[in-house]
């Protein structure tokens, strides 16, 4: 990936990160640890990988995108306010009675949401069903969807992807967030989900492991994802939780409650700084 | 009257378990990754032997709790309302209902009250889903003090019992030096003889200011708090018919099986009265702040109050 591209991209997740930091202050609520693990793959789908058009969120032909872990959604509002799917001001109103956006994603109130989520593990089977509809109507639209580690101990995220393996669903690209954490503890403490390569592989899935904040690798695994033909690919993201803020970095704690004050008055700052300083490398 | 205790019911229930497991080595806790969130976790750092994390498999949860009863314990699973008995209702019925086993199982976060979480959080069905299911006792107990006795019930009943947590820190108006819980039976909170509320939960402390309210404007007005919504009291909904010939039930839940629906199977069939079901009217709720969305939906203090100036105009 070109240097400036990449420039551009990580400027735009880093707004991401900072649309998360505002929501979830605003909201008093909200889980801004797992937002800000996912925001460059969202970044990355959004602005590289796929089709979709803000003037026409509803197009039939268009990419989709399934976030199944849906409570992660303050930085895909960011994301898609950033593309132009409606106002950035409205990350300002998250969580609040009357608000567009809800505190889990709404397909049917927010504009380029393709799927309402929020219970965990049924994202990933949602879109096992749209890559399936795109196979019998012979459409290549493609269809992704983030799943949490955590998620992956619900069992209907091995039925979703026994399903899609034995149906060939190559349109289809699970990419796991491997954050390490869920609420109650590191993943590996509460129930254990490894090895996670070994049994997407048994389950028929083309595996790629990367690192889920590098662009370069996170291009070159949606790029694989698309030459492999046949099969499901799933990647599989290592990635920090609540990345980029650096006292919500790999902390449990921050899965599940917005900033007070003074810690969102420490978050915007180094955002900010951050995207300056990219902006400066441009 | 004892101080008010302000406290969430699920951390009334987190306290009660442990209290129990010390007179109790049958007690096993069981959660689905919300053990902070369902106060398990209070349970979890006195007995972390007994503590299991199943993770987030809420079905296989519920069948795990099933196998461990039927070897002697006395399994608590715990999440979130919605997930504990939406996900895994079918595993409740098949696995806990239909053997009849003793297993507890705590659904938290119930009702509009979870607030900010929205829609796919806020369980309004839970009642009536686990309401359904042959044998299941069900509980909504509606202060700190009624939640530690239902607590206590649940354990010593053998056999199935749902029991429904709040998130929300509400205020206690039970007095624990005269406070009674018996399993099945009702509590007349306040006499009166033009109308009858009936309420379940946390809208029973808001029905009861409402209630003081209407007294002070002159009108004698029934207050029932229904803990037991299955089986339900059905001598005190008939004796309340008869003697106010009017009720009004309330219940943070869809209006669809809950609370109401319970009321008027009785009332139906034994002493026919008009009834008008408050709570969640056959919709999704929303995100928002817990107490403006009780507002929004007419589940405080003054909605009810003005439910029940409309009902006693009727009359
Ligand atoms: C079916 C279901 N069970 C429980 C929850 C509550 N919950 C929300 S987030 C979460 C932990 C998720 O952990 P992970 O998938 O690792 O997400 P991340 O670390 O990316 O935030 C849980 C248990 C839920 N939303 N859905
Ligand atoms: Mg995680």
């Amino acid at each position: 990936m070109q240097t400036t591209e990449k420039r551009q991209l990580q400027i735009l997740a880093t707004k991401a990160r900072l649309g998360a930091v505002i929501g979830t202050f605003n909201a008093k609520s909200g889980h801004p640890g797992g937002s800000l693990s996912a925001a460059d793959i969202m970044t990355y789908l959004y602005f590289k990988e796929m089709n979709v058009d803000p003037a026409n969120p509803s197009d039939a032909d268009r990419d989709r995108f399934v976030l199944s872990k849906g409570h992660c959604c303050p930085s895909l509002y960011a994301v898609l306010a950033l593309k132009g799917f409606f106002e950035w001001e409205e990350l300002y109103k998250l969580r609040h009675v009357g608000a567009m956006l809800q505190g889990h994603p709404d397909m049917k109130g927010t504009p380029g949401i393709d799927m309402s989520t929020g219970s965990l593990g049924q994202g990933v089977s949602a879109a096992c069903g749209m890559a399936l509809a795109g196979k019998f109507d012979k459409k290549d639209y493609r269809v992704y969807a983030i799943l949490g580690d955590g998620e992956c101990e619900e069992g209907q995220v091995w039925e979703a992807a026994m399903f899609a393996a034995h149906n060939k669903l190559d349109n289809l690209v699970v990419i796991v967030d491997q954050n390490g954490l869920q609420i109650d503890g590191p993943v590996c403490e509460v129930c254990g989900i490894e090895p996670l390569d070994k049994k997407f592989e048994s389950f028929g899935f083309n595996v790629v492991k990367i690192d889920g904040h590098n662009f370069d690798e996170i291009e070159a695994a949606f790029e694989n994802a698309k030459s492999v033909k046949g099969k499901p690919t799933a990647i599989l993201a290592k990635t920090v939780k609540g990345k980029g803020v650096s006292f919500m970095e790999d902390k449990v704690d921050w899965h599940g409650k917005g900033p007070n004050k003074a810690e969102f008055e420490m978050a915007s700052e180094e955002l900010n700084a951050e995207i300056a300083r990219l902006e400066g490398e441009c | 009257m004892a101080d008010v205790v302000t406290k969430a019911t699920r951390e009334s229930f987190g306290e009660a378990l442990c209290e129990l497991a010390k007179e109790n080595d049958r007690i096993v806790v069981l959660d689905a990754d919300l053990a902070g969130a369902t106060k398990t976790s209070i349970f979890q750092k006195a007995y972390p032997d007994r503590f299991f994390d199943c993770g987030i498999a809420e079905g296989n949860m519920m069948s795990i709790a099933a196998g461990l009863s039927t070897c002697g314990k006395i399994p608590v699973a715990a999440s979130f309302a919605m997930f504990a008995t939406g996900r895994a209702y079918e595993q409740i019925r098949n696995s806990i209902g239909y053997p009849n086993l003793n297993v507890k199982i705590a659904g938290s976060h119930a009702g509009i009250s979870t607030g900010e979480d929205g829609a796919t959080h806020q369980c309004l069905e839970d009642v009536a889903l686990m309401r359904t299911i042959p044998g299941m006792t069900v509980l909504c107990p509606a202060d700190h003090y009624e939640m530690l006795a239902a607590t206590k019930a649940a354990i010593e009943h053998v056999g199935p019992v749902y029991i429904r947590l709040g998130r929300l820190a509400i205020d206690s108006f039970n007095d624990p030096a005269t406070y009674k819980f018996e399993l099945g039976k009702g509590i007349t909170m306040h006499e009166g003889n033009e109308i009858t509320v009936i309420a379940t939960g946390l809208v029973v402390n808001e029905a009861r200011k409402a209630v003081e309210t209407l007294e002070k404007e002159g009108h004698s007005v029934r207050l029932i708090n229904i803990h037991t919504i299955k089986p339900i009291d059905r001598d005190i909904v008939i004796k309340a018919a008869n003697e106010t010939g009017r009720i009004i039930t309330i219940e943070e839940h869809n209006v669809i099986g809950g609370l109401g629906d319970a009321v008027c199977d009785v009332v139906t069939s034994e002493c026919p009265v008009p009834v008008r079901k408050v709570g969640v009217y056959d919709r999704f709720g929303y995100s928002g702040p817990a107490w403006e969305l009780l507002e929004k939906f007419g589940l405080t203090e003054t909605g009810i109050a003005e439910v029940i100036r409309e009902e006693l105009a009727k009359k």
